[in-house]
């Protein structure tokens, strides 16, 4: 098959982008996606041009690391995966494919399509752990947890930290990214000691980073790639609220 | 000349006695010492917030934009430690007797034994940590059999255990970056060591947005930088996975253990396309229900739903009665080569076997088979397009691990004194084969609990040591790196970084893969040679050295594999025994079963680099057995 990208390009942080147009034959249905960038990158390679910058690591919709905006849709047109699990077969012959980077203000432009989601982490930072040293802790079994919470648990600590739910929101809230955590550890019965103390200061970081507030419009969940559920932003509100009496 | 630095006395009291032994650094003088940790995977992470926890300055380099990118990240499966919850019969020294057998005696006893020991406490950490692992209705952890384990030893957080574990180590790292404790350099590769007076006491680096290259200078060097499964090209390991930080360091002095010992899994997604990028890893777990059968009949093609019972072969439940589907990752991968080079492979390829789940959604439902593997299953789906509960998977072997990497004593200590390797950057405690769910012990194992530990050992001598970037030795490593990015950036010729990167995968792939043989080696110890040439000639790089380039950063890697592919070939050749992994034509059995040579084998082969013009040396460490006894490895 054969389609047309149009794709974000900008050389620095602080350098205007925008829009150029690449055809790309002799696409395969079995190729992903990032397959038929590698494919059209190294023909520009050859031709002397500067291939098109973009994040991407394992390749199998874990690490967090790749995100495109395309055609207007975080991690492109299927629910429920990233943009390096999409396939050209969920494509027709002869379209124009629109490819655009996360844009969010916390979410700056690094190149092309790369963004600087360094912003994450920061939060993690205020409170997203445990305070724990390595050695002394109990053994594991002395703590029963019923396997409904440790399920929900996983549910929330699922989040691969991609950033979608942010470049998908109008607001470019973080919310479902600081309540999935915010979640899972208050879920546990270690995370109990720094209940309050944690989603106070994770949340004022998000303040801090310049995100936008969540005016639940249940975006973020829709186009989470790990279907991360609004009822953990439920539950960091009641936390949040809980916190500040 | 290899001093393993192994305690004496007996094997479950050399570590305790051992951790007595040791130096201690007073807690005063802690914040004293400046370390650097390159690497902030499982390994990394673990011991760059459990150093800073001491006390230690730590700087922690990756060339990732968040810990929490590493390739751990990507392991499936699952973690073992010999805590015999299930109450079957585990112990540590069965941990310990199943890896070092698993390893085909070819890893050192008493590392194994330390670790089987410490896995427990592994296990603690992460829960206190609140890695939310698979539990059961009362509220208790959750084992699971793996990899061909006869016990349930494995904890496992849903299909996603490396990802749960990473983000454990990496809320301890956070937490100490926050005290300031540790200082994360995120988007930075090392390329190169910096040596002072024959001890390692810093990097050179290259931040991969402006291209700035930077010096760093420590106490102690310690690099947990994982392993070099990419230098196949196509493997299960994530795509900027690399050698560089190790195979610089190897040129820097630090020996190479093993290269030749890599390790291929017998549960990948085969190959589908000529543009693949890499393979996927479906997590051996599945083996525990799914049943792995061929068609009886040569070239077969039929639908597998018109292929009955009895036109069937269920190839290693036939072989091995006792393990069946459960047998080690190197006999099931060099089983379902044999088939397929039989004839009897499946799929459009031939170059695949089946992977059945039909029987256990018979017997367990389809409910509890979602619960445990779906995941597994929707990630299958979504890369054929076909549905694992109505049609049984393709599967193939693809390279996953890599078992050789720079030689450390007991301490972890490369022969580089001060610089120290963890994880699967090590030669270490797999031997010639790893089974499964041990990667993730090990790498935990040496970064929360032997590292933070062993280094004080080294440093306490250094105490009041001004080491500063001033040094000459930091201003040639700089220029030798600028000069090696500008050679890269003006060859300027006609092929592609990952064009040349694809031929030296299937040289080794071909010749250095899952059957070796002489004939096969020595093209591949003469086409390696060319092929370099070829890239330093011919490749065509864009872009310029101070902007982000991920055309450089590949190359500069490629270049790498393009050295040490030729050491695994030529480690290969010189070991003229199969053992684990490493499978040579000459030495089989009649039943086609590996056959070592302890005679003359029962030795790590460790490489010292000697320079461009001249073959890598050989160094042997002797391995001593005195608690266990070499057996032939039977599964039947
Ligand atoms: C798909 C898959 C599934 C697996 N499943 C399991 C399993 O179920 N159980 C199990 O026990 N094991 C499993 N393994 C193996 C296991 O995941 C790995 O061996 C282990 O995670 C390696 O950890 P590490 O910390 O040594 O390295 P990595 O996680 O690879 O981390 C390497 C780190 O080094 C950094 N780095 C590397 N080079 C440089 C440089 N030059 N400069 C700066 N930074 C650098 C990287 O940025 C990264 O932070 C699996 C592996 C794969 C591929
Ligand atoms: S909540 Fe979902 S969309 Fe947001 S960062 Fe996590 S995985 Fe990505
Ligand atoms: S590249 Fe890892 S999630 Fe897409």
């Amino acid at each position: 098959m054969r389609v047309t990208l149009k794709v974000w390009r900008q050389q620095k942080a602080d350098s205007q982008g925008s829009f150029e147009s690449y055809p790309v034959e002799n696409v395969s249905e079995d190729m992903s996606f990032f397959e038929m960038l590698d494919m059209l990158n190294d023909q520009l390679v050859l031709a002397g041009k500067t291939p098109i910058a973009f994040d991407h690591d394992c390749r199998e919709g874990i690490c967090g690391t790749c995100g495109l905006f395309i055609n207007g849709r975080a991690h492109g047109p299927l629910t429920g995966i990233t943009t390096c699990q999409l396939h050209m077969r969920s494509f027709k012959d002869g379209k124009t494919i629109i490819v655009e980077p996360w844009r969010a203000k916390a979410f700056p432009v690094i190149k092309d399509l790369i963004v600087d989601r360094i912003s994450f982490d920061r939060m993690m930072e205020a409170g997203g752990y445990i305070s724990i040293n390595t050695g002394g802790t109990p053994d594991a079994n002395e703590i029963p947890i019923p396997k409904a919470n440790a399920d929900e648990a996983m549910d929330a600590a699922s989040c691969i930290g991609c950033g979608a739910c942010v470049a998908t929101c109008k607001n470019s809230s973080a919310m479902l990214f600081v309540s999935a955590k915010v979640s899972q550890l208050t879920l546990l019965p270690q995370g109990q000691p720094e209940r309050e103390i944690r989603v106070k200061n994770m949340v004022a970081q998000m303040d801090k980073e310049g995100f936008g507030s969540c005016t639940n419009t249940g975006a973020c969940e829709v186009e989470c790639p790990k279907e991360i559920s609004i009822i953990h932003i439920a539950r960091l509100n009641r936390e949040f609220i809980k916190s500040s009496f | 000349m290899l001093n393993s630095k192994v305690p004496a006395g007996p094997l479950s009291e050399k570590w305790t006695k051992h951790q007595f032994d040791l130096k201690l650094v007073n807690p005063a003088n802690k914040r004293k010492y400046n370390i650097i940790v390159v690497g902030t995977g499982l390994a990394g992470a673990s011991a760059a917030a459990s150093l800073a926890e001491l006390g230690y300055n730590v700087q922690a380099f990756s060339y990732h934009e968040s810990p929490r990118r590493a390739h751990s990240i990507a392991a499936q499966g699952g973690i073992n430690a010999a805590k015999n919850y299930p109450n079957d019969g585990d112990s540590i020294f069965r941990l310990f007797y199943d890896t070092i057998k698993g390893g085909d005696y070819r890893s050192r006893e008493a590392n194994v034994y330390r670790l089987a020991e410490i896995s427990n406490n592994i296990i603690d950490q992460c829960v206190a940590q609140g890695v939310p692992f698979a539990r059961e209705y009362g509220g208790l952890l959750d084992n699971r059999s793996f990899g061909g384990a006869q016990v349930s030893r494995t904890f496992y957080a849903r299909g996603q255990t490396g990802q749960q574990l990473l983000l454990g180590c990496y809320s301890a790292l956070v937490r100490q970056m926050h005290t300031g404790k540790v200082k994360f350099h995120p988007r930075h590769e090392m390329l190169d060591l910096v040596m002072i007076d024959g001890e390692a006491k810093g990097i050179i680096t290259r931040n991969l947005i402006t291209g700035d290259i930077q010096s760093h200078a420590a106490h102690a060097v310690v690099l947990a930088t994982g392993g070099y499964s990419n230098a196949f090209f196509l493997s299960t390991n994530a795509m900027a996975s690399n050698a560089t930080a190790a195979w610089r360091a190897h040129k820097k002095g630090a020996f190479f253990a093993n290269p030749c010992f890599t390790q291929i899994h017998p549960t990948c997604i085969p190959v589908a396309s000529e543009h693949q990028s890499k393979l996927t890893l479906m997590s051996e777990s599945l083996r525990n229900d799914g049943r792995v059968w061929v068609p009886k009949k040569e070239g077969d093609k039929r639908h597998p739903a018109e292929i009955s019972e009895d036109e069937r072969d269920y190839y290693l439940e036939r072989l091995y009665p006792s393990f069946g589907n459960l047998v080690p990752r190197d006999v099931a991968s060099r089983r379902a080569k044999e088939m397929c080079d039989l004839g009897n492979g499946v799929g459009e390829t031939g170059l695949a076997v089946y992977l059945d789940f039909a029987d256990a959604i018979q017997r367990l439902g389809r409910n509890i088979v979602t619960e445990k593997y779906g995941n597994l299953f929707d990630m299958y789906k979504q890369i054929t397009g076909e549905n694992p509960y109505e049609i049984p998977m393709r599967i193939y072997p693809a390279v996953h691990y890599t078992m050789g990497g720079l030689w450390v004593d007991y301490n972890l200590m490369s022969t580089i004194p001060g610089l120290y390797i963890l994880g699967e950057a090590n030669y270490s405690d797999h031997g010639a084969n790893r089974l499964g769910a041990s990667a993730l012990m090990q790498g935990l194992a040496d970064g929360y609990f032997i590292l933070p530990y062993t280094i004080g050992d080294y440093l306490t001598g250094k105490l009041g040591e001004n080491i500063s970037t001033e040094d000459e030795a930091f201003e040639v490593a700089k220029t030798d790196v600028k000069g090696r990015i500008e050679t890269l950036l003006t060859v300027n010729g006609e092929r592609t970084v990952d064009d040349i990167h694809r031929e030296l995968g299937l040289i080794l792939w071909e010749n250095v893969g899952m059957a070796r043989n002489t004939a096969g080696l020595e093209k591949a110890l003469n086409k390696i040679p060319k092929l370099r040439d070829e890239f330093w000639q011919n490749v065509k790089v864009s872009g310029t050295a101070d902007e982000l380039n991920p055309e450089l950063e590949k190359a500069g890697r490629v270049a790498d594999f393009l050295e040490l592919g030729e050491l695994m070939a030529r480690d290969a050749l010189n070991r003229e025994e199969s053992c684990g992994g490493h499978f040579r034509d000459e030495h089989q059995t009649e039943e086609n079963e590996a056959k070592r040579n302890d005679e003359e084998f029962t030795y790590v082969a460790t490489w010292q680099y000697k320079g461009k013009e001249s073959p890598s040396e050989l160094h042997k460490e002797n391995l001593v057995f005195e608690n266990v006894e070499l057996t032939t490895r039977s599964y039947k």
